[in-house]
Formats: C-alpha cells, structure tokens, sequence
C-alpha cells in the first residue's frame, strides 16, 4: 500500500507481526563482533527534527549506520527554514538531493502523513513522532521488548496474548501511549490506560479500551507497567496542580512497588524523572525494568522499518 | 530448491514440476559420505573445522554433512547458520525471510570455514557469504561444499567439494533434498 511509516493505525497484525519478526535479524546483526552490514549501501536518509530529541535522533542515526546508508541531518534551526522557506519547499529540496528516506518528527499532528502524500513513492516517509498523534516506531520497539521478554524473540508470530499492560500517565498528551496502545492492542494484549481524569484522552471512541483514573485498583493485577514521562514542557500549570499530587497517586514509589506483582515488567520510553514517574529506588532495584532493553531494541526495530522501506522491495502494507 | 526461489517465483508461490531424478536418497547419501571423507582428507583431520550453512538450502544438507562426520571421525564440528540477504548484490530482488536466521556461536578467527550448500549457481550467494564471514572473524581458509554444481557462473567461484556436477538449462530448477535431487522446472 505506501512505502512510509507514518502510523501504526495503518496496518494491520500481519504487517506488525512481520516487521517485528523482521526485527529478530536486526538483534542478530547487533549482537554480532562487526554490527554492520551493507543491505542500505548507497542509500541516503535524511533527518529534520523540529522537535528536541536525544534518543530518537541517535537510535535512527545508528540505525541507518548499521545498515550502511549515508545519514544527512537538516538544521531546523540554522536552515533556511528559518529563512522562511515553506515546509513544502524543502522537503523539495531534499528530494531534489537525492535523497531516499525522509525522518521527520515534528509539533503537529499528521504533518509526516502530509509530507508523505506529497513526495508520493518518491522518497520514504517515517515518522518519529508527531505531535500528540503517533510515534510508531516507539509503539514497535516496545511490543518488541515486551514479546523478546515474555517470548525470547518475535518469532513469526509475535503474540502477547494474555498480557495486560497498564500505560500510565499523561495519556491525553502522549503520542508514545497512542501507538504502544494500537501495538499491544493488535498482538492481543488486554490494555488498560491510566490517567487522572484531565489527562485521559478525549477522543475515546476511537479507544475501545478500559480508562481509570485509579492506578491502586488495577496495579496488583498488571502483568507490565509502561510508564509515560511526564512531558513538563508540554504543559500549561493548570495540568498538573502539583508533583506532589500527581506522585502521590500515580508515581511508582516504593510503598506503591509493594503492591506490583515481584516479575511485573517495566517500560518507560524515556528519558525517567527520577522521583516522579518512577521511584529512583524502584528503577535500579527492580528485576524487569527493561529501559535499556528498550533502547537497545530501538536500534534494531528502526533497522528493521529501514531495511523494510529502503532495502526489501516489500513494501510495508 | 530452497524456500526463498519457491518464493521469488513470480507470482510468489510457483509450483516445482519435477522433470527428471538425477540422484535418488541413497545417491545423496553416499555422495554426501564420499564429501565428509574428503573434507577430513583435505584438512587432515577435523581440528578447527566449523561448518557454516547458508540460509535455505544449506541448512539440512549442514546437518547431514555434520551426523557424517561425526558418524566417520568422532568429532562433533560446530555448526552455525548464515543467511547473505543483507550483503547481495540484488538487494530488493529477493524477498527476505525473517526466519532465515544468522546464528554463528563461535569466533571464526582461525577456523576452516567449510561453507555448505544445496546448489552453486551463479556464485552470487557465495561472494555474499564471504562478505558476510569477514564481520564474524577472519577465517584461516574458506572452503565450498555443495550437492549439485549446476553451472552457469558469474563470478570467479569454484567449489572445493561437489556432490555432482550437472548441466543445466538456466531457466531450469534444481531441487535439493534429503530423498533426492530433481531437476525441472517452475510453474504458475
């Protein structure tokens, strides 16, 4: 159907399932003495990030790198974006360039999906994260960990089964909550979101899933915890009255630990809030706290998405 | 014939039609003993022997060579899988197969790779796979064992050991197999 990763929404479970299937190989080649390996050799990704990003920018970076492909990185700030040239103009400019896959993470939501419509087959398309809509490749890193932990690996048939998930945090806000929901969702995990009542997503007809705004209830019965950083930067004072309050009801603290199944696995897309999400106790001491796990993998799934979009001849569908 | 070429025959899913048996099971066998003898012969013995298989079709006839081997000198030589998808030179033509998996355990550093498959063809796979060898150590020497030689080279590769040599037509499929090998063709 596209030759863009744009949102997880898109595909069905075939397409997931093969993509994190796909993903195995890419763990292969990591853990290997020389991780790289020449399937991309020739091909150029380019990179424009209008929105502050570490872990994102580097894990496609190093990505791309593994595979062999040549990685160009577009300033926003010192482009001539800022000269006032159009979003449209520019990505002109990098098809003009030869490029073969466009990276993009941007404010608004559906931005990649527009950009996408308009460079047609021309150039590949991936989302990093738009807005407070999607961000699928963090969805696929996750179930990804999620399957390696409870499965070892993918497999051909990536399934989570009889997992419940709660996802806690700002959910209203979080493009993280909305993909690793569609990801779980499709492998057949039971999902259960959890926010104070602002936070709770607005547009629930379209989450055909359990909300409460009571982690206590439910946390003794969750087989994962995926935590969501509290995005302070996105927020007016009126969000959140206070830290305080909100880790009093929502932090993983170490009272709150207690409760948790002794095997309850961890996720957290990062980077941790020490002391507001997650306890820093409860972070180091815990078994299945699979943080680094997930960034690890990260590599790996965008490997996959790459090799998939850039290097296969299958498109994603 | 591996599962991949089943596959990459357009439309995927051709169906094999046997034309002719060219070894039947008890001819694979012996052909596949008669290589284990020369493998140990050329090497003198089995001491840094590592069998390496390449994704398909390699992998049963690995499997085979190494119960031989064992069967003929009483050592158990390691055995890992390769599979070259992501070091072709026709990346994009082939579809890639997530569950042909790499699974190389040891250091090559040192060894003799005897690299194993079921049919040397154009050469391509083999120029990939040796690619691929360089990024798991630096092997003493490579070696090349295969089933069927059908012809037809594109690169300047020879086998070392050879099950048997058969002149093909190009647009003929040679399917390899433990109960025998067949030659024919693909169709819709």
């Amino acid at each position: 159907m596209t030759n863009h990763l744009i949102n997880l929404a898109d595909m069905d479970r075939d397409a997931i399932q093969e993509l994190l299937h796909l993903t195995d190989r890419f763990v292969e080649v990591s853990g290997r003495p020389i991780p790289k390996v020449p399937a991309l050799r020739g091909r150029t990704v380019a990179m424009i990030f209008f929105e502050d990003s570490t872990r994102t920018r580097m894990s496609f970076d190093l990505a791309a790198k593994r595979l062999s492909a040549d990685v160009i990185d577009f300033p926003t700030h010192t482009s001539s974006l800022s000269k006032g040239e159009s979003l449209q103009d520019t990505v002109e400019t990098i098809r003009a360039l030869g490029v073969d896959a466009l990276v993009i993470r941007h404010g608004s939501d559906g931005l990649p999906g527009q950009i996408a419509e308009g460079v047609g087959e021309a150039i590949s398309v991936i989302n990093a994260g738009d807005g407070l809509n999607a961000h699928p490749t963090q969805g696929l890193l996750d179930a990804y960990t999620l399957c390696q932990h409870f499965h070892g690996s993918a497999g051909t048939e990536a399934s989570l089964e009889g997992i419940h998930v709660g996802i806690v945090g700002d959910i209203k806000h979080s493009r993280v909550a909305r993909s690793d929901f569609i990801a779980y969702r499709s492998l057949g995990a039971k999902v259960t979101l959890v926010a104070p009542h602002n936070l709770q997503p607005t547009d629930t007809e379209n989450w055909p899933v359990e909300i409460t705004d009571d982690l206590d209830s439910v946390l003794p019965s969750l087989d994962v915890v995926g935590l969501l950083r509290i995005q302070t930067e996105r927020m007016g004072e009126s969000v959140i009255s206070s830290v305080d309050d909100y880790v009093d009801r929502y932090g993983i603290t170490e009272a709150r630990a207690n409760t948790m199944r002794d095997d309850v696995v961890i996720v957290h897309p990062g980077p941790v809030n020490r002391g507001i999400e997650i306890a820093g106790e409860v972070l180091d001491k815990r078994v299945n706290v699979l943080v680094n796990q997930q960034v690890t993998n990260g590599v790996a799934v965008r490997m996959a998405v790459l090799f998939r979009l850039l290097g296969s001849g299958v498109e994603i569908d | 014939m591996a599962d991949r070429e089943r596959r990459m025959t357009p439309p995927y899913g051709g169906v094999f039609i046997a034309r002719t048996t060219v070894l039947d099971a008890a001819q694979v066998h012996r052909a596949l003993t008669r290589i284990s003898h020369e493998i140990i012969e050329r090497n003198q013995g089995l001491e840094d022997v590592v069998l390496v298989a390449l994704q398909t079709g390699g992998v049963e006839i690995a499997r085979l060579l190494s119960r031989l081997l064992f069967e003929i000198d009483g050592v158990d030589v390691p055995t890992g899988t390769l599979d070259v998808a992501l070091y072709r030179d026709d990346i994009g033509l082939r579809p890639v197969m997530p569950e042909a998996e790499t699974d190389i355990q040891i250091d090559l550093g040192g060894k003799i790779v005897v690299l194993v498959d079921d049919v040397l063809f154009t050469g391509r796979t083999i120029r990939a796979a040796l690619d691929a060898l360089t990024d798991f150590g630096r092997p003493r020497a490579v070696q090349l064992a295969v089933v069927i030689d059908r012809g037809h080279r594109e690169l300047p590769i020879r086998p070392d050991f050879v099950g048997k040599n058969l002149p093909t037509r190009r647009d003929e499929v040679v399917d390899v197999n433990p109960e025998g090998v067949l030659l024919g063709e693909m169709r819709k």
